[in-house]
C-alpha cells in the first residue's frame, strides 16, 4: 500500500471531540499517527486527553495514555474537575497508564548506547490489557532534554511508531513548539513520527488569547483548511467551532411556520422556512424586540421551544415587555418550553459564547433561537472574530435544524448597517426592516420585506403601530423614499413638474 | 561491609538484542572485577515481566537500576561507559557541591 491511496479510500477515526470531526471531513487517519503541536498551554495534553476519554465513553473503544512529561497523577488531577474519572477507567481496565515522567529524586546517567524497546514493551502491554484503539503520547517533546544522543532519541521515537502502526492504533502525540508561526515543533519531530499534524495556537489578539485549530496536514486524505477557533471550558474540555459552509447540508426544508403575525407571514410569501434565519434591522424602538417576542410566542402556539439570547435586556424587563404585547413568557418558562438567557456578551468572548450557545440547544433542545441583539456582539469584539461567530451560529442553526430571528440596531436615521453587518446580511434567509417614516410632521413606523430566500414575498412598505397585542399591521405606504438610506420620508404630493 | 548490606542492583533489558547483552555483559565484568560483594545483582527482562518495569519506570533500555542505596540511580544505556558507571555505583550519595543560600527568586 503507497500513501498515494485515493483520498476517500484513507479509513477514518471519528474522534468525538465537538466539532473536530466535521473540520478533520470524519475523523484521523485510522492507525496512523498524528502530532498535536502547540506553544505552552495551548491545550495539547488536554486535547489528546480527551480523545483517549470520547474514545471510551463515546465508542467503547479503549486508551493508552503515555505521559513523558506530566505525572499521569497531575493528569487525572487536573481533568478530574471537567468529569473525566481517569482512575476510573484505569480501575475498569478502559484505560491504560504508562508513566514515563520520571521520579523526583531519582538520578539518570546515560552510559552507553540505548533503545526504546522497555517503553515499547510496556506500552504494548498496556495496549493488549485494555484492547486499546486509541493511544496518546505526551509529549514527544519531553524526551529530548532527558538524553544527550538526540539522534538516537529520532531514531527510536520513529521505531515506536511504526510498531505502533503496525499494531493498528491510532496514535495522537503531542509536541511543543516555541512559536505560534514558526516550525512545527521543536526538534523537528514531525519529520519522523507522523504523517499527520494538527496545530493549535493561542495568540495574543486584542488583549484576548484567540485559540485556533489547524490541520496542517493529514496525508493523503482531504480536510478542511485554516485556523479554527476552538475554546476549552470546564464542562466539555475542547470544542472546535467548524466555521463556513463546513459540513453544511443546507437542506432547504418546506415547511413554513409563523413568523409571529399572520399579516406578515402573509408579506413572506406564507411564513419562514424551517431552518432559516431571520434578520430584523432597525432603529432603536422600531419594534425588534418586540418582533422577537411574538417569533417565540408564534413558536411556543405551536408546540416549539424557544431559547432567547438577550444581549440588551434584562429577564424583568423581557417578561414585563411581552406581558405588555400579551404574551406570557413566565408561564412559558415554568412549563420548560421557554428559555432565557440575559447576559452581558462583554463578559464572555464569542467563541465561549457560541460553546455556551451551543451546550444550551444541545440540552434545552429548542425549534426557535432568538438572538437580540447581533449589533451588541458586533460591539465588543473586533471585524474578524464577529465574522466567525455569525458563521459559526450559522451551523448552529443548521445542524440543529433550527429557526432563528436576530435582530441588529440601525442609526436612528434608519440607514442601512449592512457595512458593519455584511457577514450577517449574507447568512441570512430573511431580512425585515423596520423604519421610521417622516410624514406631515408626524413620525410613523414602516417595514418592509428585504430579502426572502428560495420564496416570492410582498415588496410594498407597510405601515404598523404597536398596540396591545404587538404589532398591527396597516396598508402599504405608497410614495415612501430613503427607507434604505436612512432619511425615510413620505411624499404626499408628486413634486409639479 | 556485610553481606546484608549489599547494594541492590536490578538490570533491564529486553529480550537476547545486541544492547541487552553487551549490557549484561559490561554488569557483570565490572562487578567481578571492581565492586565484588558490594552490590547483589538480578537481570530482568521487560518483554517478560513489564509490571516490574512499570513500577521502576522504565523507558530506555538497556537501564541499570540502583534500587539501594539511596538515592535511586539510573544507568541508561549498554554500560560500555565504564568509568561513568563506575563513579555512579560507587556506595552512597555523590558529593553535591554545597548548595548555599540559594538565590532569592525576585519578584
Amino acid at each position: 500500500m503507497t500513501d498515494r491511496a485515493p483520498a476517500v479510500g484513507i479509513p477514518r477515526l471519528e474522534v468525538g471531540i465537538p466539532g473536530f470531526d466535521v473540520v478533520a471531513e470524519g475523523g484521523i487517519p485510522a492507525a496512523r499517527s498524528t502530532l498535536v503541536a502547540g506553544t505552552a498551554g495551548s491545550g495539547k495534553t488536554l486535547l489528546g486527553v480527551q480523545y483517549l476519554v470520547a474514545g471510551i465513553e463515546r465508542y467503547g473503544q479503549g486508551g493508552v495514555l503515555v505521559t513523558f512529561e506530566e505525572p499521569a497523577d497531575e493528569i487525572m488531577r487536573n481533568v478530574r474537575s471537567l468529569g473525566w474519572d481517569l482512575r476510573a477507567h484505569h480501575a475498569a481496565g478502559r484505560l491504560g497508564i504508562v508513566d514515563v515522567a520520571g521520579v523526583a529524586g531519582e538520578e539518570i546517567f546515560e552510559a552507553g548506547q540505548f533503545d526504546f524497546q522497555g517503553l515499547l514493551a510496556r506500552v504494548e502491554r498496556a495496549i493488549e490489557k485494555v484492547s486499546a484503539v486509541r493511544v496518546v503520547l505526551d509529549s514527544l517533546t519531553g524526551i529530548f532534554p532527558q538524553f544527550t544522543d538526540q539522534h538516537a532519541v529520532r531514531r527510536e521515537l520513529a521505531r515506536v511508531t511504526a510498531r505502533l502502526r503496525a499494531l493498528g492504533v491510532t496514535t495522537v502525540m503531542t509536541a511543543e513548539r516555541s512559536e505560534e508561526y514558526g516550525p512545527i515543533a521543536r526538534y523537528g519531530v514531525e519529520e519522523f513520527v507522523a504523517d499527520n499534524v494538527v496545530i493549535l495556537r493561542h495568540p495574543l489578539n486584542r488583549e484576548r488569547r484567540r485559540r485556533t485549530l489547524e490541520i496542517l496536514k493529514f496525508r493523503g486524505a482531504p480536510h478542511q483548511h485554516g485556523e479554527y477557533p476552538f475554546s476549552i471550558d470546564g464542562r466539555s474540555g475542547v470544542t472546535v467551532i467548524p466555521l463556513a459552509e463546513t459540513g453544511l447540508k443546507t437542506r432547504a426544508l418546506p415547511y413554513r411556520s409563523s413568523i409571529g403575525k399572520p399579516a406578515v407571514d402573509k408579506m413572506c410569501g406564507g411564513g419562514i422556512f424551517q431552518d432559516s434565519i431571520v434578520l430584523v434591522s432597525g432603529a432603536t424602538g422600531t419594534g425588534k424586540t418586540m418582533m422577537v417576542t411574538e417569533f417565540l410566542a408564534a413558536g411556543l402556539r405551536s408546540g416549539q421551544r424557544g431559547l432567547f439570547f438577550s444581549f440588551e435586556e434584562s429577564r424583568p424587563q423581557i417578561l414585563r415587555n411581552a406581558a405588555s404585547w400579551g404574551v406570557d413568557f413566565g408561564d412559558a418558562e415554568a412549563e420548560g418550553m421557554l428559555r432565557i438567557d440575559s447576559r452581558y456578551p462583554e463578559r464572555l468572548g464569542l467563541e465561549d459564547l457560541l460553546v455556551e450557545m451551543r451546550h444550551q440547544i444541545e440540552e434545552f433542545r429548542p425549534k426557535r433561537l432568538a438572538i437580540d441583539s447581533l449589533s451588541v456582539l458586533d460591539r465588543v469584539s473586533s471585524g474578524a472574530l464577529f465574522r466567525e461567530f455569525v458563521v459559526g451560529m450559522t451551523s448552529l442553526i443548521k445542524e440543529f435544524e433550527l429557526v432563528a430571528m436576530c435582530t441588529s440596531t440601525a442609526d436612528l436615521g434608519g440607514g442601512t448597517q449592512s457595512t458593519e453587518l455584511t457577514p450577517v446580511s449574507t447568512i441570512t434567509d430573511t431580512i425585515i426592516v423596520l423604519r421610521y417614516l417622516e410624514r406631515a410632521s408626524e413620525v410613523h413606523r414602516c417595514l418592509t420585506i428585504l430579502k426572502m430566500r428560495g420564496s416570492a414575498h410582498d415588496k410594498t412598505i407597510r405601515e404598523y403601530t404597536i398596540g396591545d397585542t404587538g404589532m398591527e399591521l396597516g396598508g402599504p405606504v405608497s410614495g415612501a423614499t430613503g427607507i434604505l438610506t436612512g432619511s425615510s420620508a413620505v411624499q404626499d404630493d408628486p413634486p409639479p413638474p | 561491609m556485610t553481606v546484608s548490606e549489599k547494594g541492590e542492583l536490578r538490570l533491564y533489558v529486553t529480550g537476547a538484542t545486541l544492547l541487552s547483552t553487551r549490557a549484561i555483559e559490561n554488569i557483570q565484568d565490572l562487578i567481578q572485577e571492581e565492586l565484588q560483594g558490594v552490590y547483589a545483582y538480578e537481570i530482568v527482562d521487560v518483554l517478560e515481566r513489564p509490571d516490574l518495569a512499570d513500577e521502576d519506570g522504565i523507558f530506555a533500555t538497556p537501564t541499570l537500576v540502583r534500587r539501594s542505596p539511596a538515592p535511586v540511580r539510573k544507568l541508561i544505556g549498554d554500560l560500555s561507559d565504564r568509568e561513568l558507571v563506575l563513579s555512579s555505583l560507587r556506595m552512597g550519595p555523590r558529593r553535591q557541591p554545597a548548595g548555599g543560600p540559594g538565590q532569592r527568586e525576585s519578584t
